[in-house]
């Protein structure tokens, strides 16, 4: 009798295959590494005209600072952007794969995108890879039905509210807004708002600091606020400069200004159509 | 033939020591939230006793006074908190007896406080509890914490638990040295209702406590309004039906 051995196509959703030997592999004490995480503050606020959201810009490695000014205010449509929280491989990844799936659904429907139908996408992936691609998001934008902002968690949940914080930072930014959120802000009190949010994360949160990014997005029209805060600016600077020691002879001086060697296009979104 | 049993050689987790030494806490009280304003110290805590994820008791009063400078507001077991108290009375007892016109302050209780919970540490048989300490002798406010392990510090502003993540930030911002008694109060109730807000264990039955030059004043307890009124709240799924 032949075994015949049956071919099954992938089914998606997370292989489990290689569990067992980092099971065994941590019991011997070989650990796997630890990924770069996004420790963070990410904050989301509903106001008059549309949504307002905020995130810091730090990236750490373990207790290392590995990226000072990193993005997490991602593009998901002209309309919606979504901020992340999590393993940063995680979240660009996820939002870069709905963000895609949302311009193929733009083609085939020749309409502007819904934050529930990015939402739903969003949960559907997040929720078959059972918690193990961690991601916890904030996802915010106008569509025709008005404004949204929701947040997603690592296991698929998702929650609608006016105000949401994720992340390490989401507990001092969270006292901020219950304190001093109310309905129907206008632009400018729901920008120093979550500002403040941010920054109460940026200085009370270890996993969070530097500069504050803010996205404001109403019926159509954006406003992406890159480093629109930076309360931690490098003040020391020693008077003294850097010499070097004078045993170093200059040999050569030669200056090549690279500008004009290279093209420099004009600056833009190169996603957005 | 004979095996040497291995059940029969000493081992922690079999032989009866355990049941003498805190592993869990049962009966916990959440954050404590204090302090320094103008005339003194202000504390405030709320009045639940948890068991696990029961709200078991309501009226636990988590702040009493320790001589005559002292307040002592602790979160995490109740029943360790009333052995502290025992302590501290015994200590408070003998510096009476003395009769010397000399009294112990927010500085030695704090230190005493210390010792005693840094010695059961070390011995493996912690009091499971967080304690901030409180007062003012001599026209100086002091106002210290003390952890469960032994970690001890100095501040204007402490908290306990959720507190510190919750409430910290806030006090940071908006403390200032010379609050006066309605400002503080107004900033302790700000505090404490985030923390009624966010956290699962607290409970909308508060006890204020402040102590001045002149003496303790632990005030009787009462309960914040909270908002619930967002029209977000009234139908949250309607752009989005099916979610939550």
């Amino acid at each position: 009798m032949s075994k015949a051995v049956v071919d099954l196509p992938p089914k998606g959703g997370f292989s489990f295959d290689l569990c067992r030997r980092n099971d065994m592999l941590a019991k011997k004490g070989v650990n796997p590494p630890s990924f770069r995480k996004t420790g963070t503050t990410i904050v989301g606020l509903i106001f008059q005209d549309g949504v307002i959201l905020g995130a810091d810009t730090r990236a750490t490695e373990g207790p290392i600072v590995c990226d000072k000014n990193c993005e997490k205010i991602h593009y998901m449509a002209p309309n919606i952007y979504c901020c992340g929280a999590g393993t940063a491989a995680d979240t660009e990844a996820v939002t870069d794969m709905v963000s895609s799936q949302l311009q193929l659904h733009r083609y085939h429907t020749g309409r502007e995108s819904r934050v529930v139908t990015a939402l739903t996408l969003l949960k559907r992936h997040l929720f078959s890879y059972q918690g193990h691609v961690q991601a916890a998001l904030v996802l915010g934008g106008v569509d025709v039905t008005g404004p949204h902002l929701h947040t997603i968690y690592p296991h698929g949940s998702t929650d609608t509210l006016p105000y949401a914080t994720m992340g390490s930072g989401s507990l001092a930014a969270m006292a901020v807004f219950e304190s001093k959120y109310k309905e129907g802000l206008t632009r400018d009190e729901g920008i120093q708002l979550v500002a403040e949010a941010i920054c109460s994360g940026i200085f009370n949160d270890l996993g969070s600091g530097s500069n504050v990014d803010i996205c404001v997005i109403t019926k159509g029209h954006k406003d992406y606020l890159r480093n629109h805060l930076l309360p931690n600016p490098r003040t020391y600077i020693s008077e003294k400069g850097y010499p070097f020691p004078k045993k170093i002879e200059v040999l050569l001086t030669k200056i090549t200004p690279l500008k004009e060697k290279v093209e420099i296009i004009e600056a833009g979104d190169a996603m957005e159509e | 033939m004979q095996f040497t049993d291995a059940k029969l050689l000493p081992d922690a987790s079999s032989c009866s020591l355990d049941s003498e030494r805190t592993l869990y806490p049962y009966v916990t009280g959440t954050s404590v939230v204090a302090f320094k304003y103008r005339d003194g110290i202000l504390m405030a805590a709320d009045m639940g006793g948890s068991y696990g994820s029961t709200l078991r008791y309501k009226t636990v009063e988590r702040i009493k006074p320790i001589g005559q400078h002292s307040l002592l507001g602790a979160s995490g077991e109740i029943s360790d908190f009333q052995e502290i108290l025992r302590y501290l009375d015994e200590l408070i007892l003998y510096d009476n007896m003395w009769d010397d016109g000399n009294s112990l302050g927010p500085k030695e209780v704090h230190n005493y406080l210390t010792r005693v919970m840094y010695n059961r540490r070390n011995k493996f048989n912690p009091l499971w509890n967080s304690l901030v300490l409180g007062g003012v002798k001599n026209g100086q406010k002091y106002l210290g914490m003390v952890s469960m392990i032994g970690v001890n510090f100095e501040d204007n502003h402490v908290a306990t638990g959720f507190g510190n993540h919750l409430a910290r930030p806030i006090l940071r911002d908006e403390w200032n040295e010379n609050l006066s008694f309605e400002d503080g109060v107004k900033l302790l109730e700000k505090c404490m209702r985030v923390l009624l807000y966010r956290d699962r264990s607290a409970v909308n039955k508060l006890q204020i406590a402040k102590i001045t030059e002149e003496g303790a004043t632990i005030f009787p307890p009462y309960s914040l309004k909270t908002f619930w009124g967002f029209e977000a709240y009234k139908n949250p799924t309607i752009g989005a039906e099916g979610s939550w």
